[in-house]
């Protein structure tokens, strides 16, 4: 189990998907599939919809709160997202999707190293923060 | 943790300036909670970057801030949008996507924003002084109004900058704050050729090489000769902010928070000092072109990224005066510096060489150039950047100069002598 700084609250459950780099969702994420764009990414054709997604850090463009937006818009958000780095721009696209009432992801910042020690598979998120394993106390 | 909020503050959450002044509000003191700021600061200007397209959930939130009466509360100008207004003919692109652009476009305008529709508002009158607490969006605007002007930004981006904008108020945190403004990297430029700084191709160079250096610190470039024009600084800082967050940079006996070195470095050793060699640069210049070595020709030209000046204007008109391209050549700029082209027949000119002049608008925003794929050729460090992941277009990087020579005769020509030293 970790605990994560809460930057967005909610609970949420899915399958852990591990970025290996840092990406930025702007030109990364194509929002209407939800999978990794950026070829040069080492996840490049991964689908991130409905997964737990650890990012150790976005980088680029400010126009990606734009990207998280349209992603929860178009039902193919991250269930969850573990950020290594807190990063406002990708959380305030939630911060906007809740009030225009499309719904929200849950976001925590969680040291890196605690994220790879997660297992993986399946894990809960809570709404006091915390990552488990699904179905551990 | 909690942000202390004034009583004006609090009246904005509790709706005393309509629903959309409550949402906006909301938004900028989340925002606040993520950045850890203790308060918020007042801001004089902003510049909106979410009036650019990238799918219907822009569009719903700039509607949603019509609808609840917003108004924005500073002077605010927009930046590109997907579309050029006046010249609706030259995008392609579906019609949902041109009329939901259009409709977001409309929103910001509502909402009382200026139409400036140029990334380069600061060439617009827009030019906020000294120490002027702002929120800006768009990375090469950040970096001029932070470095050129002295006024104090974060890096705001889509939503947030809108948000601002309505409420009047920045989270206070970052480069709102003098700690965060000194430089933390030395830049030295003594070696660089005096001739070569004098030229405006280095800049854009220098810029790319400053954003994959240093990231998002903020540095002290000594060594530009005071002669060193606003437009080289605005070609600095957009291939700087392109390749690395770099929102703020300061050039010793140039820029207004850096008459000295030990002003610019608030008199505290910097962390890191780089003396730039000819082996830094080179990598950088090689980067900024992808085609392989045997390309020849090419495809099309594109100027203007940041929005071409009336000064560049000038330039480009010298070099191509009773000249005719033979590729489609476009120039990206304000509105407001088209009007000046139009007044003094300059535009004439640049039209009757093969010139289109693109406005509100650009090249590797919305789809522009002719074809899916081809050899684009810029004197742009960003265009340079973003032009084969968002054109599909390979891309060479030359001077204006040579980018004037090489689409009279669609083959590739650079003067590479001004490099070698």
């Amino acid at each position: 189990m970790v605990r994560g700084r809460i930057i967005v609250a909610g609970s949420a459950q899915g399958e852990l998907l591990r970025l290996s780099a840092p990406i930025s969702f702007w030109g990364g994420v194509e929002p209407t599939s939800g999978r990794i764009a950026d070829t040069r990414h080492p996840e490049h054709g991964v689908c991130i919809s409905g997964r737990v997604l650890a990012i150790p850090a976005t980088v680029g463009s400010s126009s990606s709160s734009a990207i998280m937006l349209e992603l929860i818009r178009e039902n193919t958000a991250p269930a969850a997202l573990l950020l290594g780095t807190a990063d406002a721009i990708v959380a305030l696209g939630v911060v906007v999707a809740v009030e225009l009432g499309l719904g929200t992801v849950p976001v925590l910042e969680v040291p890196w190293q605690q994220i790879l020690d997660l297992p993986a598979g399946q894990v809960d998120v809570a709404e006091d923060g915390t990552v488990r394993a699904a179905g551990a106390a | 943790m909690n942000v202390q909020l004034t009583a004006e503050e609090k009246d904005f959450l509790s709706g005393a300036h309509g629903e959309a002044g409550a949402m906006a509000m909301r938004v900028v003191v989340s925002a606040a909670e993520m950045l850890g700021a203790a308060s918020l600061v007042e801001i004089t200007s902003a510049h909106i970057d979410g009036c650019l397209y990238h799918g219907d959930g822009g569009v719903e939130f700039a509607e949603a801030l019509v609808a609840g009466g917003g108004r924005v509360a500073v002077s605010t100008t927009l930046n590109v949008g997907a579309l050029d207004l006046l010249h609706p003919e030259m995008i392609r692109g579906d019609a949902h996507r041109v009329a939901m652009a259009r409709r977001q476009m409309a929103a910001y305008v509502t909402l009382g924003c200026a139409p400036t529709w140029t990334c380069a508002p600061y060439q617009a009158g827009h030019r906020p002084g000294l120490g002027e607490q702002v929120a800006w969006g768009e990375s090469n605007a950040i970096a001029f109004v932070n470095s050129v002007l002295g006024a104090r930004t974060e890096r705001y981006g889509d939503f947030l900058d809108a948000c601002c904008a309505l409420t009047g108020r920045a989270p206070l945190h970052g480069l709102h704050l003098a700690e965060a403004r000194r430089a933390r990297v030395v830049v030295d430029l003594s070696e660089v050729p005096d001739a070569l700084k004098g030229r405006d191709v280095l800049y854009p160079v220098l810029g790319t090489w400053l954003g994959l250096e240093v990231g998002q610190e903020v540095s002290a470039l000594v060594g530009l000769p005071a002669t060193v024009t606003e437009d080289q600084l605005k070609a600095l800082g957009a291939a700087a902010a392109s390749t690395g967050a770099v929102a703020l940079f300061h050039v010793v006996g140039v820029t207004p928070e850096a008459a000295t070195l030990e002003q610019a470095t608030g008199d505290q050793a910097p962390a890191r000092r780089i003396r730039v060699t000819a082996d830094m640069l080179r990598p950088a210049l090689d980067r900024l072109s992808t085609v392989g070595e045997g390309a020849a020709t090419i495809d099309a030209v594109a100027v203007g990224s940041p929005h071409f000046s009336a000064h560049e204007f000038d330039a480009l008109t010298r070099l191509i005066e009773g000249k005719h391209s033979l590729v489609p050549f476009y120039a990206c700029t304000g509105r407001g510096v088209l009007v000046e082209l139009e007044a003094s027949g300059q535009a004439r000119v640049l039209r009757d060489a093969g010139v289109e002049i693109i406005v509100d608008t650009c090249v590797v925003v919305t789809p522009i150039l002719p074809s899916a794929e081809g050899v684009l050729m810029t004197n742009s460090g960003k265009f340079a950047h973003y032009g084969p992941s968002n054109t599909g277009y390979e891309v060479v990087y030359g001077s204006l100069e040579d980018c004037v020579e090489s689409a009279v005769c669609g083959q590739i020509r650079r003067a590479e002598e001004v490099w070698q030293w």
